[in-house]
């Protein structure tokens, strides 16, 4: 048993939505409750989701998602979507993810900085992207403690030699 | 003849019969997965019992944090290698359905 290599899933986070940060969130923490290795590499927008500054104040804009339909505002309207002219309309953003967040809280949902320390304590490596670490600046003080460290594409690639890969 | 061979296990190797558990079922099942059960367990595997009496099914991991007062690093450390079926299974209670 101790020779087998234990199953080892990694998750790119290149996105900083409010919507994209959950699924590694989720698929991680269930991942690891099944005693599954978890590496997760932020990347790109995905760094907002380890920010100190970004990580509560990450949004979700209903302008150009088709799949964000009026009836998710609890308007009585099926399956039409919210038009475009609609969503630019300021303050739309703020509350599309204020009502993502409270739809997320009714179900038991951690805010994403909570989950972050979830993942850490139970064991998930989690790293920075190199290259956009300093193309956008990010001082190692800006990371949330989970953070483990920030390391290259390369390095990435060697961490996660026969793991599964999911790119979100 | 051990205790674990009076017992209904699904395919998934959880108990589906809650009558057939008992404290001492609980020492031989952990054993199973490798643990010895200490006081820190019995408040992991009490509570989880409690709960699923009250709900009808086995607690999720962060309900465990919050409920049974247990740190997700000690959770982790008490039932290590996927926390999340050891607990049901020693509890002798069905598969998590949580995400959380």
């Amino acid at each position: 048993m101790s020779e087998e290599k234990n199953r080892h899933i990694a998750f790119i986070c290149s996105k900083g939505d409010l919507d994209m940060a959950y699924p590694a969130l989720i698929m991680g923490w269930a991942a690891l409750g099944d005693g599954i290795d978890v590496t997760i590499f932020f990347t790109f927008w995905g760094l907002d989701l380890v920010t100190e500054k970004r990580v509560d104040r990450l949004e979700i804009a209903p302008v150009a998602n088709t799949s964000f339909k009026m009836s998710m505002m609890g308007l009585p309207t099926g399956n039409w979507g919210i038009p475009n002219i609609m969503g630019i309309i300021p303050g739309m953003s703020a509350f599309a993810t204020w009502f993502m967040k409270m739809k997320m809280k009714a179900l038991g949902v951690p805010p994403v900085r909570e989950y972050m320390e979830m993942l850490s304590d139970a064991g998930a490596n989690m790293y920075g992207c190199k290259m956009t670490v300093d193309m956008f600046d990010i001082k190692d003080e800006d990371f949330l403690p989970c953070i483990d460290k920030v390391v290259t594409a390369s390095d990435f690639m060697d961490m996660t030699d026969g793991a599964q890969i999911v790119f979100i | 003849m051990t205790a674990l061979d009076n017992i209904t296990l699904n395919e998934d190797g959880f108990m589906t019969v809650p009558a057939e558990w008992t404290e001492e079922l609980a020492a031989a099942l952990a054993e199973k997965e490798g643990i010895t059960l200490t006081d820190a367990h019995w408040t992991v595997i009490n509570f989880c019992r409690e709960s699923a009496a009250d709900s009808g099914a086995a607690p999720t991991l962060r309900e465990i944090t919050k409920g049974a007062g247990v740190t997700t690093k000690d959770l982790f450390k008490l039932f290590p290698k996927g926390p999340a079926k050891k607990v049901a299974k020693i509890s002798g209670l069905g598969k998590p359905e949580g995400c959380v």
